[in-house]
Parts: structure tokens; C-alpha cells; sequence
């Protein structure tokens, strides 16, 4: 686990073959009409034409998009896969975006001016005027409640939202807690039904008034859906079951942190594990404080 | 049913048809509370078109559909809202499917099944919403500890109690069933039918049920409407209608039961 200390990357030279952010102006203009619409409704789904990328779906296709639409010369692009800087998906995007934006790239959370992330937000607390871009599977809450899109559309419209809590009592009947860890359910400013993105519960608390704004791009499903800064996101509960997020008995191995999210890497065949920081840049950092 | 009462659904001059000739045309009928009306007819006599138009999952072409409302008394359920349809659909109606794999979640467990209303409407105590589906799962007559199994692993009649349950939680005053029995085999039969017989008895419901077996309606209903190519032909107390049919249709069909 040696993670290379976080660096500004340099900045890559801009291919001039493509237009800026590779998308084409009326696109970026079509996403960023949806992008404002997803901002004044928190929550709501918003449909827009998803386009085809340079990557197959499923490795985030609709973070890209939005990533393209709203970014510009003077921003600082950070992309994270798992919490992690260095993982092949983050690297990839990050070079993406140097090549047809020219944009800077950096491992360091607060340098950043937009972050794409999958799967993680990151532990340093976000600031007002950071952009969160999230890479979302599947857009809707109650998909696997109601198959037909006509329908789930309806129980939005009219905030139908009491089918949500039949998954968590499955749990609970059947593992005696919420056993849902990610793509944990949230209600929206007490209105909108909404899948955070496959992040674990553990991060669903830093979303609840954030002062970041945080988009969502989902390319497949072509919908995007918007937390706008310091918007009440509450996780579903029960009265006698509430919401609470993981917790671990170790620390991480590497800096020492018991506040973090926690990742189990398995050492050898013999059950010997260890547990490090999801977020390597946090991690790094705080070794370096240390050091 | 007493004089003063009023009638918890009145229907007038219902008309849908699916493409101007199949479907259920100038219906009139009026439902008291508690009172449990059986539509008996042929295949194809329009008997489920009327119990869709009645319960407003498809919107009649004609005539009207006054329900009285908890809070605001008669209605026509015309000018109701599509949010205020529903909420009454989930919480002041029932409506039982004859097969229960349509009216049931079969991927969740019985308890959340029984649950599912409940919490539609805001119950948002585990505790507490797991007693009341035990309790149900007991008054269905079903082992309380099939709590958490899931419906594919019970039997075809216990599937149908358990759907039964699902809409009852609430405590609805009007159920509609579409043929509930009719996909189950005689015994079972009989026994859900008692089942029925004593819940509408015990939490006085209203329930308008559909089928095409006259014993049901015998056992089941206090009046009865025999409808023929979307019309009712015969309508009365079900005693009357099953002992001296008038209409040569009803006539037909009462003979055709074999006499014990």
C-alpha cells in the first residue's frame, strides 16, 4: 500500500482537434438547461439527451457529460473511483479532461474546484463553491418497487414515497438492522425521492446541508438530478430503527484515523487483514502532518 | 339496511365499453355499509369492466359514481383529483385479484406485504407494524411465525388470505374482489369463503365481489346483480334471486347448478 503522496499533476497540453471539454457548444448548452432546471427542483429527475462518449457505460458516462458541461478554463478538475486518486477509471478522466479541456487536474481536495467522483465523497469537508459530480448506475429510487417509468413518474409527482420503507423493514426483519450499506435512499428538501449514487451510507450525513453543490449524471438512463448547496437530504428510517452510518473498531493502519471510511484489504491466506482509508488523499495528507 | 342510512356508493347510469360494444352499459345500484353485493354472469358479460369503472381504474364514459367520502360526505368521484383517487384507492378500498401473485409483492415477505399500507400511509414504527401484521397473519388463520417467509413459499389459499390481509390493514369500508375464489380448488374454497363471510360480518364491510359461481353469491352476498352483455338483466336480494328467478337468463343459470 504505497500510495504516492498527492501532487498536482502537470497540466496536460490541450489536443486543439477537439472543441473544449470535448462536447459540442449546443450540447453543453442542452445540459446545462437541465443542469439549472435539476438545481431549482432538488431531487427531481430531470431527462436529458445523454450523448455517446469516448467510454463504454457504466464507467460514467453521465459524470463526464456533466463534468464537460459545466466546466471551464480557470477550474480545478479532481476525480476519484472508491476514494481513491490513482485507480485506473480516476486516472483515465482526469486525462480525459486534460487533453480536451486543458484544464488543471489535482489529487487535493481543497485545491479542487470540481470534483467527479464514484462510489465516495470525500472525508475532508467540501466548501462553498465546490462542484460534486456523481457517476449514478441507475437514477431511480423506486425502480425495483414499480417497473413501469409512467408509474414511479406518478408516485414522484404526488410524493408516494411510503413503498420506499418496505425494503428497509425486509432488512430489518430479516438481518435485525437496516442492512442497506450504499445507494442508501434520501428525501430531497422534504419533497423528492433519491438515489444518492452507489455511495455508502456512511457519506449520505455529508450531503445534508453541504455547502457544495452536487450534480448528478446518470448517461444510460439520460437523467440528471441536482442537491443544490445547503439543502436539507434526510436518509429514510424507522422511529425505533433510526439511520445511522458504519463504524469500526480499528483505525486505519496507515495514519491512524477512526474517523474515516475504512477500507478491508486482506494480507495474506491466512486471515490476516489490515484497514486503510477509502479516501487516499485524506490518508496521504495526514501522513504527511504526521511525518 | 335501514331507511335513514345512506348509501356508501351510489352508481348511476355507468357506461364503459372498451370499443363501443364489449363492456358494462347503464349500471344502477346502490351499496349501503356493511352490505356485500355479488355481480354473477357469464364470461364476458362485462362484469369486470364494471368492478374497473366502479373503482376508478379505468374512467366510465358515462354516468356517475358517488362514494361517500370520511370527510366530505357524498362525492363524485369524477372530481376527485388523481392524487385523492389513489389515496382513497390505498386506504379506504381494497381490491382483491384472483390470482394472488397480482395483488401481492412476491419478492418482499408476508409481513411487509401486510405492512405495505401502512406505511404508505406514514406508519413509521417497526415495532408496531410488525404486531399488526402478526395479528393479521393470526386472524387470516395463518401461523404468525410465516411472519417473514416469503407468499411464493405459501400455499394458493393462504397467498389469497394473505392479499386478503393486504387490504384490510387499513380498515377499509368498501372491497372490491374479483373472482377471490375462483382460482382455488373446492375445499380451499369453502374454507376462504367462511373466512369472508365472517371478517365482512365483523368489521361491518361494505364489498362489491364479482364471480361467475352462484354459490358464492349464495353463501356470500345479500343482494345480487346478474348481468348478460353488459347489461343487468336481474337484480334483488340474492335469496329471491336464487329461489325465484325471473329473468328466462337467471332462470338458466340457476338451473344449471347442480342441486344437492
Amino acid at each position: 500500500m504505497d500510495t504516492p503522496a498527492p501532487q498536482d499533476a502537470a497540466t496536460v497540453a490541450r489536443d486543439p482537434h477537439y472543441n473544449f471539454a470535448y462536447l459540442d457548444e449546443s450540447t453543453k448548452r442542452m445540459l446545462r438547461r437541465a443542469l439549472l432546471k435539476a438545481v431549482a427542483i432538488p431531487g427531481y429527475q430531470v431527462p436529458f439527451g445523454s450523448r455517446e462518449m469516448p467510454l463504454p457505460y457504466g464507467w460514467g458516462t453521465g459524470g463526464i457529460q456533466v463534468t464537460a458541461a459545466i466546466i471551464g478554463a480557470d477550474d480545478t478538475l479532481k476525480v476519484i473511483d472508491q476514494g481513491s486518486d490513482d485507480t485506473t477509471n480516476a486516472v483515465n478522466i482526469r486525462r480525459f479532461f486534460g487533453r480536451v479541456s486543458g484544464v488543471r487536474t489535482t489529487d487535493t481536495t481543497t485545491a479542487a474546484t470540481i470534483i467527479q467522483t464514484r462510489h465516495r465523497i470525500p472525508e475532508t469537508p467540501l466548501r462553498a463553491g465546490q462542484i460534486m459530480v456523481f457517476q449514478v448506475p441507475i437514477p431511480e429510487p423506486l425502480r425495483w418497487l414499480e417497473p413501469s417509468e409512467v408509474e414511479t413518474r406518478t408516485m414522484h409527482a404526488l410524493a408516494e414515497y411510503g413503498g420506499m420503507h418496505v425494503k428497509l423493514y425486509e432488512d430489518i426483519a430479516h438481518h435485525g438492522h437496516i442492512a442497506t450499506t450504499y445507494d442508501y435512499p434520501v428525501l430531497v428538501n422534504d419533497r423528492y425521492m433519491m438515489r444518492p449514487s452507489p455511495i455508502p451510507k456512511f457519506d449520505n450525513p455529508k450531503m445534508n446541508y453541504s455547502p457544495a453543490l452536487m450534480l448528478f449524471g446518470a448517461g444510460r438512463e439520460k437523467r440528471v438530478y441536482a442537491v443544490p448547496p445547503y439543502t436539507k437530504v434526510k436518509s429514510l428510517d424507522f422511529d425505533d430503527h433510526p439511520f445511522t452510518i458504519e463504524r469500526w473498531s480499528q483505525h486505519c493502519s496507515l495514519c491512524g484515523s477512526h474517523e474515516s471510511f475504512l477500507d478491508e484489504i486482506i494480507l495474506d491466506d491466512e486471515g490476516s487483514r489490515s484497514f486503510v482509508c477509502s479516501d487516499t488523499e485524506y490518508c496521504a495528507t495526514r501522513r504527511e502532518e504526521q511525518a | 339496511m335501514n331507511g335513514i342510512e345512506q348509501p356508501l356508493l351510489s352508481v348511476r347510469d355507468l357506461t364503459h365499453t372498451w370499443d363501443g360494444v364489449h363492456g358494462c352499459r347503464e349500471i344502477n345500484f346502490d351499496l349501503y355499509p356493511g352490505e356485500v353485493l355479488c355481480i354473477v354472469g357469464e364470461s364476458g358479460s362485462g362484469k369486470s369492466t364494471l368492478l374497473q369503472a366502479v373503482s376508478c381504474q379505468v374512467a366510465a364514459q358515462h354516468g356517475s359514481v358517488r362514494y361517500d367520502l370520511r370527510e366530505q360526505g357524498p362525492t363524485d368521484l369524477a372530481s376527485l383529483s388523481g392524487a385523492q383517487r389513489r389515496l382513497l384507492a390505498r386506504t379506504d378500498w381494497g381490491y382483491v385479484r384472483q390470482h394472488a401473485r397480482d395483488g401481492l409483492r412476491m419478492q418482499v415477505s408476508a409481513g411487509a406485504n401486510i405492512a405495505e399500507r401502512l406505511m404508505a400511509i406514514g406508519e413509521r414504527h417497526y415495532g408496531d407494524l410488525r404486531e399488526v401484521a402478526g395479528n393479521w397473519l393470526h386472524k387470516m388463520e395463518i401461523d404468525v411465525g410465516r411472519l417473514d417467509d416469503a407468499p411464493a413459499s405459501f400455499s394458493g389459499g393462504m397467498q389469497q388470505r394473505l392479499q386478503i390481509a393486504r387490504n384490510l390493514v387499513t380498515h377499509p369500508r368498501l372491497v372490491f374482489m374479483d373472482e377471490p375464489t375462483a382460482s382455488l380448488d373446492v375445499s380451499v374454497q369453502a374454507r376462504l369463503l367462511d373466512l369472508l363471510r365472517q371478517l365482512v360480518a365483523d368489521l361491518g364491510l361494505a364489498a362489491i365481489v364479482v364471480t361467475h359461481d352462484l354459490a358464492v353469491a349464495r353463501l356470500l352476498a345479500h343482494r345480487t346483480l346478474v348481468m348478460r352483455g353488459g347489461y343487468v338483466v336481474e337484480s334483488g336480494l340474492t335469496d329471491q334471486i336464487l329461489d325465484d328467478p325471473q329473468h328466462p337468463y337467471t332462470q338458466l343459470l340457476v338451473s344449471s347448478i347442480l342441486q344437492s
